[in-house]
């Protein structure tokens, strides 16, 4: 009977609160933006569970499978929370930001949206409700944190892990995308630094304290010698295959509504991956002899990150240009360069996600001039002028993540340490770290 | 008696299997090994880092026959497991005491 009253209660609320609430929210909310940016969110959360970590998974010896993926399950659930306590805060909120003006604030947000408070039901940004907005930007904090996992792959604690993602997610992370798309007032936001969908803010972020965690951690035992082989390809190029469907929802809803400028990026990412994967394949080829699965998986990957940056402005020959660059250039990277200074960066994320993003970042500076197709220069800029600002952009990431990357690493292996032992090691971490083995063949 | 123990490429077990059922061959043992000979092993290439593979997967195949039929088990295996090529693998003859068969208590060629 109390359910009975309940329900003809709700449909009389349903049936009268509808067209109040509706006739105050039509003329900005716009439902299909919604959907897609709803769509979008999920994508980017399929990125990095189940992609990358299949991705990463395949890639390392079998008594580490479950270590990689658990790290990356791990990453997708503390930086949620992160992002709902202070993150989006960290990121977004414009307290005390003024256009032209280099303050505290051009760094990193204030506190107002702290436990997302003031976030309602009817909260709009632009034209999407503020919760969409806050998670697809939430899917953005967990794959970056997630994507450094694979430096360190097989010789990290589990709990030194933990401790540098928080520290790294709170001074490296929410600033740099709020020095990016803080808005006005955000210092390479004003700069006029183009990085539509996260070629700074996540993968020269990610490629670069990937580096320096790998340099701080060392190599392997046995590294370069021992034989450590992908045990399932198959893995990596599923999960290869899933990063490139998920990151339609990266770079095309990036642009945060359904239309012209989101269709683009997803026609430019597209064409950039397939050029990316095949100008791996084909430098591989050449150099090797022979074209290999990861290679091409690899290249793919080299794609998307290097077109995520200029996803919003470049057009299709602009994205030819940076898929072709990238797929050579992280190549290059992550086979001669890595062997010539001997670091171990066991799945490269240096090599194709800071090669990648270092090479779209710049190239983003080219590609947006009309002359390849692309949406246009700013007023008052010149390709030369937007070539220099990228650089600008890239260089202080690098300085700025570099630096307190390897201070943050340090520190926590004072207190904790950042490596398992050396029987650990050679026992694989999954037995060691979780007791448990991937496989009961 | 003897057992013949062969050791050859993986995809020649169902050549060297058919072969031995017409020379009269009732039972063999398979076994799925690891070695090298003068074959040596192969190079693998993940993203410019090289391994090399010092061992290359083989079948080991054993038959316990009776002296009369031993030549023409041999001759069968050799013939169904030759591709010309170097790798084909070894065969091994060894003098074989005793053969019982467990559920029935059967010894000797009566076993095999």
């Amino acid at each position: 009977m109390m359910i009975r009253t309940m329900q003809s209660a709700f449909l009389m609320a349903a049936l009268v609160c509808p067209t109040l609430a509706l006739a105050q929210e039509t003329s900005q909310l716009s439902a299909g933006d919604t959907a897609w940016m709803l769509t979008a969110t999920a994508l980017v959360l399929f990125m990095t569970i189940p992609g990358l970590s299949l991705f990463y998974a395949g890639m390392v010896r079998s008594k580490n499978v479950l270590s990689v993926m658990m790290q990356c399950f791990a990453m997708t659930s503390l930086m949620t929370v992160l992002w709902m306590v202070y993150g989006y805060s960290l990121a977004f909120d414009a307290t005390g930001m003024e256009a032209g003006v280099t303050n505290f604030h051009s760094f990193v947000g204030g506190f107002d949206k702290v436990f997302l408070s003031g976030m309602t039901v009817d909260s709009l940004s632009g034209t999407i409700p503020e919760s969409v907005f806050m998670t697809f930007q939430m899917t953005f904090a967990i794959i970056t944190p997630a994507l450094i996992v694979g430096a360190f792959a097989e010789r990290m604690k589990f709990s030194a892990m933990l401790v540098f993602m928080v520290l790294w997610f709170t001074l490296c992370y929410t600033p740099i995308a709020h020095m990016v798309w803080g808005g006005d007032g955000a210092l390479m936001w004003d700069w006029g630094v183009l990085d539509f969908a996260g070629g700074t803010v996540v993968h020269i972020n990610a490629g670069i304290a990937g580096l320096v965690a790998c340099l701080v951690i060392g190599k392997r035992r046995g590294f370069p010698s021992v034989a450590m082989t992908p045990h399932n390809l198959t893995f990596t190029l599923i999960g290869a295959s899933m990063l490139w469907v998920g990151w339609f929802g990266f770079n095309a809803g990036s642009e945060l509504a359904a239309d012209g400028t989101a269709g683009m990026a997803m026609a430019v990412t597209q064409i950039a991956t397939a050029t990316a994967a095949l100008s791996w394949m084909f430098s591989e080829w050449l150099s090797h002899g022979k074209p290999s699965a990861l290679g091409i998986a690899s290249g793919a990957v080299s794609g998307l990150v290097a077109i995520t940056p200029a996803s919003g402005t470049a057009g299709p020959m602009g994205a030819l240009l940076i898929g072709f660059a990238s797929g050579v250039l992280c190549f290059l990277a992550s086979t001669k360069l890595k062997r010539a200074l001997g670091y171990d960066d066991s799945l490269d994320v240096f090599g194709v996600h800071a090669v990648g993003g270092i090479v779209g970042a710049i190239l983003t500076g080219l590609c947006v001039d009309v002359s390849l197709g692309g949406a246009g220069l700013a007023d008052g800029m010149t390709i030369a002028s937007q070539l220099w600002v990228q650089c600008k952009g890239v260089i202080f990431t690098i300085a700025y993540t570099g630096i307190l990357s390897f201070i943050l690493l340090k520190l926590v292996d004072v207190i904790i340490g950042l490596r398992v032992s050396d029987e650990q090691e050679t026992q694989g971490l999954d037995i060691t770290l979780h007791n448990e083995r991937g496989y009961s063949l | 008696m003897k057992l013949i123990t062969a050791i050859i490429k993986p995809f020649k077990l169902d050549d060297v299997r058919e072969s031995l059922s017409t020379v009269g061959v009732q039972g063999i043992t398979v076994t799925e090994v690891k070695g090298f000979g003068r074959q040596k092993g192969h190079t693998e290439l993940y993203r410019g880092a090289e391994y090399v593979v010092d061992f290359l997967p083989k079948v080991k195949i054993e038959i316990g026959v009776d002296d009369a039929v031993a030549e023409r088990v041999i001759d069968a295996i050799c013939k169904a497991a030759n591709t010309g090529k170097i790798g084909d693998g070894k065969i091994f003859v060894f003098d074989m005491e005793e053969a019982i068969r467990i559920r029935t208590g059967e010894t000797g060629a009566e076993a095999l």
